[in-house]
């Protein structure tokens, strides 16, 4: 009996590939994509100002909302704050990024991995709360700055308009630091895949013409490390762009773009609004992620 | 002379082995800050040093009642998200590892879509889907938004482990008299047995943890995340939080440990983000 089904099968690849199809796409193409359709149609209607109701009529009112004064400074504050812990994620990543790729024995290569993949995979949240311990004004890291005598310059810092705040923890800085923690381990792995796939036969035949190490650093890995750079820069640019946590805990009343969405879909009830909030970073990150195309990004991924 | 591998690999300059410690402590320093802070018995602040130490939080935080209910939802969820992803992962990649048919590539994209897009949209997404159609914010919409972004988890892993898997071996398991049942038990089920079970639990970990979906799918229910997630904006239990979030780093730990140790060697874990 099980021969003559399998046999029945056998004959049919067809058939079985639609009975393998049929689940994932029908649950991935209609509950997600039919999701994000309901999302941008969504986006296409308004609340009405009185009742405080949908009006499923097309119109692009909504739309126009978004470019008042006050989101406009929104998108703008989100997409500076996205771009500052890109770069400052690159420069902190590639240190570790090179030694695991190029210089960690087989061993410790293997460790340092796994050291650096578990945060990727764990615990967003609670790395979220260790920084609102550490940065807390009367925590560990005022203590730190206390025992260095370097207090001064903390509070300079804070008092400076558009990144202070009353503390670290309630302040861009801290945001700042908070983005950059928890999303570099996704800009550690693409560099070190890409550095990994460097020859070193490369480097070998550029010192044997001469090359001095910081020259074959300069022109030989950095050229080939850089998909990588782009490739994790997707999703730290990304992540921060939609999140909503952050800015909830450590920010102050300057809103994100996330915690927007978060506000006008939860206490305001303006799904239309929230919807058309988030097709801004649908739209950067296709645009980013075809230029990122063009870079050779994916090919690192 | 036959040249040993650790003779051609160059030697780091101590200011390269500096740099690189030292991202690797700001990568794991602040976690263990929130062990030391399980023991403090200040209640109300996070005053650094610690005014004393104390093992009474542990057990306060055993005594609540409603952490309890919070992690027995999460592993409702996370185990039924797990399942499911299983399936529709390991579906997906034995159709795209078996043919080449049109829209191959597509499918792909649509199973990393929901990661590769901000966690918000897919929140929100879901929210306006669910709610447009008047459905009740229950656990099994938890599950549903949970599903969507763990079922790439499982589909990279069987995927991968399945390209290195040489069709031959199928094909001989069939010349030798094998049904496909009987082939897809004792030859494709063993090949790829880890790289499930990699996957399902990275899978878990990733809804264990999850908060930003989960915020626009759950209705009244609260998931530990969700728990823990009140506490950073609204603090009112600081030191039970604090020994919940060493909880969920050491119960998310393990799982992600074992999955990471089975495909080091293969490295086919990748395309992990939220």
């Amino acid at each position: 009996m099980l021969n003559r089904i399998s046999t029945y099968f056998y004959q049919r690849p067809k058939l079985v590939l639609a009975l393998f199809l049929t689940p994932p796409l029908l649950y991935m193409g209609v509950v997600y994509l039919g999701s994000l359709f309901a999302l941008l149609i969504n986006s296409f209607y308004a609340i009405d100002d009185f009742t405080g109701l949908i009006i499923r009529e097309f119109t692009l009112k909504t739309y126009a909302q978004i470019f008042t004064p006050a989101n406009r400074e929104i998108f703008m504050r989100t997409a500076g704050m996205a771009a500052a812990v890109t770069i400052a994620d690159a420069l902190i990543a590639f240190p570790l990024a090179y030694y695991i790729a190029k210089f960690a024995s087989p061993r410790l290569k293997t460790w340092l991995v796994i050291a650096v993949t578990i945060p990727l995979w764990s615990s967003y949240l609670v790395r979220v709360y260790a920084w609102k311990l550490i940065l807390a004004k009367e925590g560990i890291l005022s203590w730190f700055i206390n025992l260095l005598h370097l207090d001064g310059p903390l509070d300079w810092l804070l008092s400076l308009p558009g990144i202070g705040g009353s503390s670290l923890s309630l302040s861009p800085i801290g945001m700042f630091i908070v983005f950059m923690y928890i999303w570099l381990p996704y800009m550690i792995i693409p560099i070190q895949t890409a550095l990994e796939r460097v020859p070193a036969s490369l480097l070998e035949a550029s010192s044997d013409l001469g090359a001095k190490p910081l020259q074959t650093f300069r022109t030989v890995i950095l050229p080939l490390a850089f998909p990588g750079v782009v490739a994790g820069s997707i999703f730290t640019f990304s992540l921060t762009l939609g999140d909503f946590i952050v800015p909830l805990t450590l920010g102050n009343s300057k809103f994100f773009i996330g915690q927007a969405v978060y506000s006008y879909q939860g206490t305001a009830g303006n799904i239309p609004l929230a919807a058309a909030m988030t097709m801004g970073p649908v739209t950067i990150m296709i645009v980013y992620l075809l230029i990122a195309r063009r870079l050779g990004a994916f090919d690192a991924l | 002379m036959p040249s040993n591998s650790s003779d051609t690999r160059p030697k780091a300059s101590w200011g390269l082995k500096l740099a690189a410690l030292g991202t690797l402590l700001f990568l794991h320093v602040p976690i263990a800050i929130i062990f030391l802070y399980t023991l403090t018995p200040d209640e109300t602040t996070y005053t650094f040093p610690l005014p004393g130490f104390t093992l009474k939080w542990f057990a306060v935080a055993w005594g609540r009642e409603d952490l309890w209910r919070s992690l027995k939802l999460s592993l409702q969820v996370a185990s039924i998200a797990t399942v499911a992803a299983l399936i529709l992962g390991t579906l997906a990649a034995a159709a795209v590892y078996r043919s080449k048919f049109f829209g191959r590539e597509a499918i792909s994209f649509l199973l990393v879509l929901p990661i590769a897009l901000p966690g918000i949209v897919t929140g929100i997404a879901l929210r306006t889907a669910i709610g447009g159609m008047s459905i009740p914010f229950s656990f099994w919409t938890i599950v549903i938004g949970h599903a969507t972004f763990c079922v790439v988890v499982v589909y990279n892993n069987v995927l991968a482990r399945f390209r290195r898997t040489s069709a031959s071996m199928i094909e001989a398991s069939m010349d030798l008299g094998a049904n496909s049942f009987q082939t897809f038990r004792h030859v494709v089920l063993p090949n790829i047995a880890t790289a499930l079970l990699a996957g399902g639990m990275l899978a878990f970990a990733l809804s264990f943890d999850e908060v930003i979906v989960t915020t626009f799918t759950a209705g009244q229910q609260t998931t530990l995340p969700i728990w823990i997630f009140s506490q950073l904006t609204r603090p009112r239990d600081r030191p039970v939080t604090n020994v919940v979030a060493t909880f969920v780093v050491l119960i998310t730990f393990i799982p992600i440990f074992l999955a990471q140790r089975l495909s080091t060697s293969s490295s086919d874990t990748e395309g992990g983000t939220k």
